[in-house]
């Protein structure tokens, strides 16, 4: 035993209940940090072309790209509204811990069946047209969400396989519609009623986006409540922490699960309306664009919250815009701006172990480092 | 430092968080004696035993072996120095036999010798009296074979110095008189036991001293010679108690709740409950002793709606004279609406009775969320209810709204068992109503429950202290395999009667761990 130095180099405690000012400080640090790591990965990358960037402009040129001109401002807001959307719709099931990977798929069948009516009902007067195409990418949504937990309350199944499957079964539906509508035999359907935009997102106040905005907050602030301060919200934290004690507590499980996964399956399908008829008007199997996958993130870093939902989804949008702006104005490859965002990802997220552990390094006791 | 002392631990500390599970405790083990380390459940015993045996690591303070100083980084550092550990909760692999376990985990060269193991295994069984057959699989042991089993897989790594962990937790009392003899005959062997514990009369039975741990901190030392129950207490609680639970005498028994051949089978088509038939009185408290796993939880839960059955019937006579009500195919909340309320306490209190992650006020709702026809919840209520219950069982919570989760052991179950009481039941199953708490509450919570008697309440009492449960029982059901084994009278009835109803059966059935 004498071979040993005695106390181990670092450990791991946890951390006792972390005041909220003293998170945020975590979070804002990690975020400087992971913007001064990425700065050096962009000066390491580029001096291999043997014209090294000042990470500098690099962050300037992202901020351009987010919010250089008005236009830029109102794409990265629609884009965030979108993303915000999905995490919303995905909150309630995953509070619920049930593992709802299947947001892509709820999202196409929503796009689909919006697509359905753009071409179907380009006749009827806009706002009852609209209204129409809200429902029925609502309902197919939830039906695309029901389908699984049904299996899961009844069965047992497995939900995130189920869930994941499902989207394969949407991508299949959405390409043969693809097909079936494609006249020019161009593998697209193209932008849909280009010359009467009927079924599109109007203007409003003269704001192309504005529907978007005051659909995905509605939603946003109708979820926080429905969450926190609802029945059911109370219903589908007991089943998330424990199965047994909602039994226990008289609450029909099989029901919430049912329910939670129609509600999450709507908004899903909801955010897949909002994108064929508010921002892209044409539907493809890219549609929802890998959305569906990036929204778990904001919901469970932003802890099932809505309103932090908002800003999680700002900053991945944000990134999001601002890599695509780098790899455009300095001739670097998509990979480049991935590795930035994914840097940035890492520090965010590890942030969460420095929130609920500390380390101890050698030579320091206990009490002394529990002041700090 | 004297030549007995095997271990001396000097100014150990250990934090959780900004839970101080031992502060600056100073403790010695001597060769040759049983060492009880004596506190109640959160005084960090396990904590400071756990630092001995490689498990965790202190934060300060250091551990001197046979007069060296040392550190011990894991179980095999622990291992090495002799020192070994058989937890409360057993790290067997079941389908492995007797033999492969003991050897698990051993690095020695060459292929394994299974007669060499074997000759072993009967030489250690043989000095101290075990009984244990090297080629029998875990998963046919019994509880105590088991244990068995653990010490001597701690004897074969060549242990000096064993340290059990509520050895007697899931004993019988004939089962606890066997490993007491072992036990002696490794005192006598110049070996050093201690042996953590709370159970007082044990403490006294077995132990040539005693060291007393309370809230963390080392409060002595006492040979157990100069110790009675009542100093033990005072040591351990750090003021005077009295010991003695009441009794009063059943008014007005009136027939509340009657079982009637009632059969459960679980997944594995093990028949968990069977043909348990009982009558429960309003006015009276009717104790179930058993050991654990032979159907307690399972017939409360049957009993609550929670649980299904495959044969029998549940009847409730409600206390306005009703009609009797069958319970078998109601609802949980059907039921608890007719006034049956269950606290269950099982081994993880909040897999079942409370949301972790809530608070106290929200988990005060959970059965009562629904009324009103608001689709939102009204925390008014509740937080009014958390706070009186806050105060009358005195829970230390930084807050109402802290998780649960946060709290130590002893005040989620002062949580649990205050709501169960405070929503006026007319049946009320308590199941370990006691575990984790300190002496003190033990004893709020038996008046309690001798206070809803006195009010016509029918109460079910699911005990594992068997001294408790003859004291506070007005009959006592003993269960076993699943079955009753007889139901006697909680006045008149001895502890070994009791210890022989709860083994006498075939227990290879209703036996898990």
């Amino acid at each position: 035993m004498s071979g040993k130095t005695g106390i181990p180099l670092v450990r791991i405690a946890k951390r006792d209940a972390v005041p909220f000012w003293k998170v945020c400080v975590f979070r804002v640090a990690a975020i400087l940090l992971s913007l001064t790591v990425a700065g050096f990965l962009i000066m390491a990358i580029t001096s291999l072309t043997g014209r090294p960037l000042n990470p500098i402009d690099v962050y300037k040129s992202m901020f351009d790209g987010a919010f250089g001109t008005t236009k830029r401002i109102w794409i990265t807001v629609r884009d965030m509204l979108l993303l915000l959307c999905i995490g919303v719709g995905l909150a309630p099931a995953f509070k619920m811990r049930f593992w709802n990977i299947g947001a892509e798929g709820q999202i196409l069948v929503g796009g689909v069946v919006t697509a359905a009516c753009m071409f179907y009902l380009d006749a009827l007067p806009t706002w009852t047209l609209l209204l129409i195409m809200m429902l029925c990418s609502l309902i197919a949504g939830a039906l695309w969400g029901l389908l699984p937990a049904f299996f899961k309350a009844k069965f047992g199944t497995n939900e995130t396989l189920f869930t994941l499957m499902m989207n394969y079964v949407a991508i299949q539906i959405t390409s043969f519609f693809v097909d079936f509508w494609d006249k020019k035999q161009s593998h697209s359907v193209g932008i849909i009623n280009s010359f009467t935009n009927a079924g599109w997102f109007p203007r409003v106040f003269g704001q192309q986006y504005f529907l978007n905005v005051v659909i995905v907050l509605a939603v946003t602030v109708f979820m926080y409540f429905y969450l926190k301060k609802s029945k059911h919200g109370y219903e589908i934290a007991v089943v998330g922490e424990s199965e047994n004690t909602a039994r226990y507590a008289g609450i029909n499980v099989k029901k919430v699960i049912m329910r939670t996964m129609l509600l999450s399956g709507a908004v899903c399908g909801l955010a897949g309306f909002i994108e064929v008829s508010g921002i892209s008007h044409t539907i493809s199997t890219m549609t929802a664009g890998g959305r569906g996958f990036t929204a778990i993130i904001v919901a469970w870093l932003a802890h099932f919250n809505s309103f932090a939902m908002i800003l999680i989804s700002s900053l991945i949008t944000f990134l999001d815009r601002g890599a695509g702006q780098i790899a455009s104005d300095y001739n670097l490859n998509g990979f480049a701006s991935q590795m930035i965002t994914g840097t940035i990802l890492f520090f965010i997220l590890g942030s969460e172990f420095f929130v609920n552990f500390r380390l101890i390094f050698r030579g320091k006791s206990a009490e002394r480092s529990e002041k700090q | 430092m004297e030549n007995s002392a095997a271990v001396v631990m000097k100014g150990i500390t250990k934090t959780f968080g900004s839970v101080i599970a031992n502060h600056k405790v100073n403790l010695e083990i001597r060769k040759g004696e049983i060492l009880s380390l004596l506190g109640e459940n959160g005084s960090g015993k396990t904590t400071l035993m756990n630092m001995l045996s490689g498990i965790y690591f202190p934060d300060d303070g250091q551990i001197f072996v046979n007069g060296k100083k040392v550190t011990i980084h894991s179980p095999k550092d622990a291992y090495d120095l002799k020192i070994g550990m058989i937890h409360q909760h057993f790290k067997l692999v079941d389908v492995f036999t007797a033999a492969e376990n003991i050897v698990l985990g051993l690095r020695e060269k060459g292929r394994l010798d299974r007669n060499a193991v074997a000759t072993r295994v009967r030489e250690i069984c043989g000095r101290y009296g075990f009984e244990v057959n090297p080629e029998q699989k875990v998963y046919t042991m019994s509880v105590s074979q088991k244990q068995t089993l653990e010490i001597v897989k701690v004897l074969y790594r060549g242990a000096d110095i064993l340290i059990l962990d509520e050895p007697t937790a899931v004993l019988t009392p004939q089962e606890t008189e066997k490993l007491f003899n072992v036990i002696r005959n490794m005192k006598a062997d110049g070996k050093a036991v201690v042996i953590i514990t709370h159970k007082l009369h044990e403490v006294l039975e077995i132990s040539d001293r005693v060291a007393i741990l309370r809230k963390g901190e080392y409060v002595g030392s006492v040979p157990t010679s100069e110790a009675d129950e009542l100093s033990l207490t005072e040591m351990m609680v750090g003021q005077k108690v009295s010991l003695n639970i009441d009794r009063p005498e059943p008014e007005n028994r009136t027939l509340r709740l009657s079982v009637n051949n009632l059969s459960c089978v679980d997944e594995n088509g093990f028949k968990r409950l069977d043909s348990v038939s009982f009558e429960a009185y309003g006015g009276e408290i009717l104790g179930i002793a058993g050991i654990s796993g032979c159907g307690q939880k399972e017939l409360l839960e049957a009993v609550a709606g929670l649980q299904s059955v495959s044969s029998g019937s549940i009847e409730y006579y409600p206390p306005d004279g009703g009609e009797a009500k069958l319970l078998i195919g109601k609802t949980p909340k059907q039921i608890r609406n007719y006034g049956i309320a269950l606290s269950f306490v099982p081994e993880d209190r909040l897999g079942m009775g409370l949301v972790g992650s809530m608070g106290m006020a929200e988990n005060m709702m959970l059965k009562t969320y629904e009324h009103g026809f608001s689709p939102f919840t009204s925390k008014k209520e509740p937080t009014k209810l958390a706070e009186s219950v806050r105060e009358r069982f005195e829970v230390s919570t930084p807050g109402l709204s802290t998780p649960v989760r946060r709290l130590s052991g002893g005040n989620v179950q002062k949580v649990l068992v205050g709501r169960e009481i405070s929503n006026a039941p007319s049946v009320l199953m308590t199941a370990y109503a006691v575990r984790g708490l300190d002496i003190n509450t033990s004893y709020t919570i038996y008046r309690l429950l001798n206070e809803q008697k006195e009010k016509g309440v029918a109460v079910i009492y699911v005990g594992e202290d068997l001294d408790v449960l003859l004291e506070l029982s007005d009959r006592i059901m003993v269960m076993c395999a699943g079955r009753v084994n007889g139901i006697v009278d909680g006045r008149t009835a001895t502890k070994e009667e009791v210890g022989l109803l709860m083994t006498k059966l075939d227990r290879k059935e209703g036996d898990s761990e």
